[in-house]
């Protein structure tokens, strides 16, 4: 007996870019921007004074009862709303599953916000210059005065599942995974590998995240990670340019509702596309480096394709190599774009420089734990459009940088079979292969 | 559906524990029933409910000692979460008797690329004094702090690296790198659910044939003031005066139970695919047989409150059961989470009277959290070393301080024999996850 084959049917999400799969869309087809200067806190003495945010985001127009998450921080907001477009696509809002055991959640979700002015003020309340230390007396006096319980539990990066398990009523295998900037595409790849192995008929699965706070732009500013640039913030994430400088940051979830095609056909459900391939490594490098060659990138691509089945030195009917378009993780830092292109030569050979590769962190900055999952629905829309997104800043050519990366402006071009690639801070490296849903 | 192609054993279980580095320390302790509860050591808790904890002794571990030498300088980028992890998985690697890049001369027996990880990890909270004593540098002229002097000045005062070590999958990397795990590796973040959340995906991952062993549990310490704080407000802390003895604090399922303490801990196990591990002439210590996960439904979403019925924990202890193709009644003994706090022990022995029926009375149950407190993402992990453990010596551990407990063999008492072949092992999570994990003998 093989494994059930899988299908997506619904997808949602919450970005810089909107709020809706169709608006967001077309505006990554028009390579529009969500960068602009930071307003959820005082940034303008940083060095990075931009970032893409989430705007006019309100969850009450997405679930059921607001009263049930009145206690939700931003990540479990965001979730919510991207999760409840998933749902609502898949048409499991008129008809829930049977057995809410056999649905399932798998999250990429990242810690959630502090409560920077009071996490703040109780150390520094609690601070004694002379000794160079907190009192814990003093600081839990004024932890206790300042903080609140919902608030503090919120952060726990598992509460954004514990928010969709209660809207959607889902109690089968829940997980949370955090493998920085690859969490929400090992979400969806280990999702996916729970409804083949046949412990669940549907699975929430994708990410959520926001670090546009005080100490997410602090650590990722003292890594020298983000983007200082100083003109318009518009033109500052530029992957794979000879120019870029680092990333931008981005916010939000993108979540889709993954099924067994029986299930899904059982219930009438119209498949959007089918996840056929997933693969995962680790480089086990280095703490701040990506293993130079690439290896860990092309191994997680390798095993993705061979569960596949796609031999990537092969070529289709049309001549063309057996994929039509790579989402890459493209932050615009040097090293990783430098290395993702080895990998992806690595892994394609020379079909590389035919496949259409492109980063839509160049217009929604980078979503971290929820990088993946959004770019993820990038991959199911290509496939339904036969368009596929542009990097946007692409205006200086890097001479080392010889793929194809769709600079500036999108491209129409027939999709089947589409590879979305994202690579963690930390060596986790994950892989999925998603195509043409075909009966 | 098929069944699972390949079976996945345990070979090392690697802990680092408020009874120090090693799970002979771990077992001693908990056969001779003593518990290291005491007053926080790095910070005066008096502020809190109770200024108890349960911390991994001075003098007891350190990292330094756990790491190849040509990786010290690493180890100043280790969050406490981090030093547990890599701690846990110096031992794992030992008692597996794997070689791994680690040992610096030899050949290793396990090749890179089918070497997997999967930690469980907490949400660390960052080093209080480093980062107070950066903060204290950008305040206003009214003492307050100020945004505008943090980006100018501030922020310069922390090390370039400083947030690497509070990203959760940095147990993950400094582990991966120490003992060159190139295969697939995932950090699962379900708060107490993480570490047995973890086994079970590695023991899929080594099912479905990606590789062929994994360093898979969990590890953290809460015992610092956030940590502390988080613990108070989801209601955790038992309330204590002054003058109480602190190893009798915490008293799982009695009628007196009046909460837990945090605590600190890393287990780490080495799984294995059975026929890897025979080939290379392992010792297998025991089968992980079985593995169920499931979501409860909280009454207040988060799961401050948990879910009374104990469903969603019975739904995971089934699954397990079923994924290792026994019934209830092959269970010799089960390790629930067992905190003290009255609503989660209520929730469990719910989940345990529904599954076992009438032996729910009689079976019994190891109690660890009065001794070790919660440790967090490391409690399941720490949990599956000692059911190793007491199946390998059929003993069962002591149990401490709980008295009057009726209708379930949880009562305090020494340590003793038992004929043990299989030992189930659950922890339900603050946010509703439930994991289950079958532990058997292997004949």
């Amino acid at each position: 007996m093989s494994a059930p084959r899988v299908v997506v049917t619904g997808t949602g999400w919450i970005t810089p870019l909107g709020h809706d799969i169709e608006g967001v869309w077309k505006r990554l087809l028009a390579a529009e921007s969500g960068m602009a200067p930071i307003t959820r806190f005082d940034a303008r003495t940083f060095p990075t004074t931009f970032a893409a945010e989430v705007r006019d985001y309100d969850v009450a127009g997405f679930v059921k009862d607001p009263a049930v998450h009145r206690t939700a921080g931003l990540n479990s907001q965001f979730a919510l709303g991207a999760a409840s477009q998933a749902w609502k696509q898949a048409g499991l809002d008129r008809a829930a599953p049977r057995d809410p055991r056999r649905v399932g959640l798998y999250l990429g979700a990242g810690e959630g916000v502090l409560d920077t002015e009071n996490y703040v003020g109780s150390n520094l309340a609690g601070w004694d210059a002379a000794t160079g230390k907190v009192d814990g007396r003093r600081w839990a006096e004024a932890a206790l005065k300042r903080m609140t319980p919902a608030r503090e539990i919120e952060q726990e990066p598992n509460m954004p599942l514990a928010h969709l398990a209660r809207e959607f009523n889902a109690r089968g295998p829940a997980y949370n995974c955090l493998t920085a900037c690859a969490a929400s595409t090992q979400a969806i790849g280990e999702a996916f590998s729970i409804l083949r192995r046949g412990d669940a008929d549907v699975m929430i699965a994708g990410g959520t995240h926001t670090m546009i706070h005080l100490l997410g732009v602090t650590g990722f500013n003292r890594l020298t990670a983000l983007s200082e640039f100083e003109g318009d913030p518009t033109e500052a994430s530029r992957p794979f340019s000879l120019d870029r400088s680092g990333f931008v940051m981005g916010e939000g979830s993108g979540m889709i509702v993954l099924e067994t095609l029986e299930h899904a056909q059982a219930r009438g459900a119209t498949p959007l596309c089918e996840v056929v391939g997933y693969g995962s490594s680790c480089d086990a490098y280095r703490i701040t480096d990506i293993q130079p060659e690439g290896r860990g990138a092309a191994v997680a691509m390798e095993a993705a394709l061979r569960q596949a089945g796609i031999d990537p030195a092969s070529r289709g009917a049309d001549g063309r190599p057996p994929v039509h378009y790579i989402s890459a993780h493209g932050t615009g830092t040097k090293e990783n774009d430098s290395i993702e292109t080895r990998a992806v030569k690595r892994v394609f050979g020379e079909g590389a420089r035919q496949i259409p590769m492109s980063s839509i962190k160049s217009m929604m900055g980078h979503l971290i734990a929820a990088a993946g999952s959004v770019e993820f629905i990038t991959c199911v829309l290509a496939i339904r459009d036969g368009m596929v997104p542009p990097t946007r800043n692409l205006r200086t050519p890097d001479p080392d940088l010889d793929l194809d990366y769709v600079p500036n402006a999108a491209r129409k071009v027939p999709v089947d079979v589409c590879v979305s690639n994202n690579f963690g801070f930390g060596g986790q490296n994950d892989s999925l292969v998603v195509r043409r849903f075909v009966p | 559906m098929p069944r699972q192609p390949r079976r996945t054993v345990i070979t090392g279980t690697g802990t680092v524990t408020p009874f120090g580095l090693g799970t002979d320390a771990l077992w001693e302790g908990l056969c001779a029933g003593t518990s290291p509860v005491a007053p926080c050591r790095a910070f005066d808790f008096g502020g809190f409910p109770t200024p108890f904890v349960a911390q991994v002794p001075e003098g007891g571990f350190d990292v330094k000692n756990v790491v190849p030498k040509s990786y010290r300088k690493a180890t100043k980028v280790m969050s406490r979460d981090i030093e547990l992890a890599v701690g846990a998985a110096f031992e794992a690697v030992r008692e597996a008797g794997l070689l791994t890049k680690a040992h610096e001369q030899g050949s290793v027996t396990i090749p890179p690329a089918r070497f997997g990880c999967h930690i469980g990890a907490g949400l660390i909270a960052a080093e209080e004094n480093e980062l107070t004593g950066a903060l204290a540098t950008a305040r206003g002229a009214d003492g307050t702090f100020d945004f505008g002097r943090w980006g100018t000045e501030g922020m310069a005062n922390l090390t370039p690296l400083w947030m690497l070590k509070y990203l959760p999958n940095m147990l993950a990397c400094h582990v991966t790198i120490i003992h060159d795990c190139q295969g697939p590796s995932n950090t699962i973040t379900c708060g107490e659910a993480s570490s047995l959340l973890s086994m079970g995906e590695s023991m899929r991952v080594i099912g479905r044939g990606d590789a062929d062993a994994c360093l898979s549990g969990g590890a953290e310490s809460k015992t610092n003031l956030m940590g502390m704080m988080r613990q108070h407000y989801a209601g955790r802390l038992a309330a204590t005066e002054a003058g109480e003895d602190p190893a009798k604090v915490v008293r799982p399922f009695a009628p007196d139970a009046k909460g837990c303490v945090p605590g600190e801990g890393g287990g780490l196990l080495v799984l294995e695919a059975l026929e890897t591990a025979q080939a290379r002439g392992a010792t297998i210590l025991a089968e992980l047989a079985g593995f169920g996960a499931s979501q409860s439904f909280c009454p207040d979403t988060l799961g401050v409150e948990p879910e009374s019925s104990g469903q969603g924990i019975v739904d995971a202890i089934e699954a397990a059961l079923a994924d290792a193709g026994i019934a209830a009644d092959a269970v010799d003994a089960v390790i629930p989470f067992g905190t003290g706090v009255a609503a989660l022990d209520a929730s469990e022995r719910s989940a345990i009277e529904k599954v076992f029926g009438a032996r729910a009375a009689t079976l019994p149950v190891v109690t660890m959290c009065p001794s070790i407190g919660n440790c967090g993402a490391g409690q399941g992990a720490i949990a599956a070393a000692v059911a190793v453990r007491a199946l390998r010596t059929q003993r069962l551990p002591a149990r401490i301080n709980a008295a009057g407990v009726n209708g379930l063999d949880a009562n305090a008492c020494p340590a003793r024999d038992a004929k043990l072949s299989t030992i189930l092992v659950f922890t339900p999570s603050l946010g509703g996850q439930n994991a289950a994990a079958v532990i058997r003998s292997i004949a």
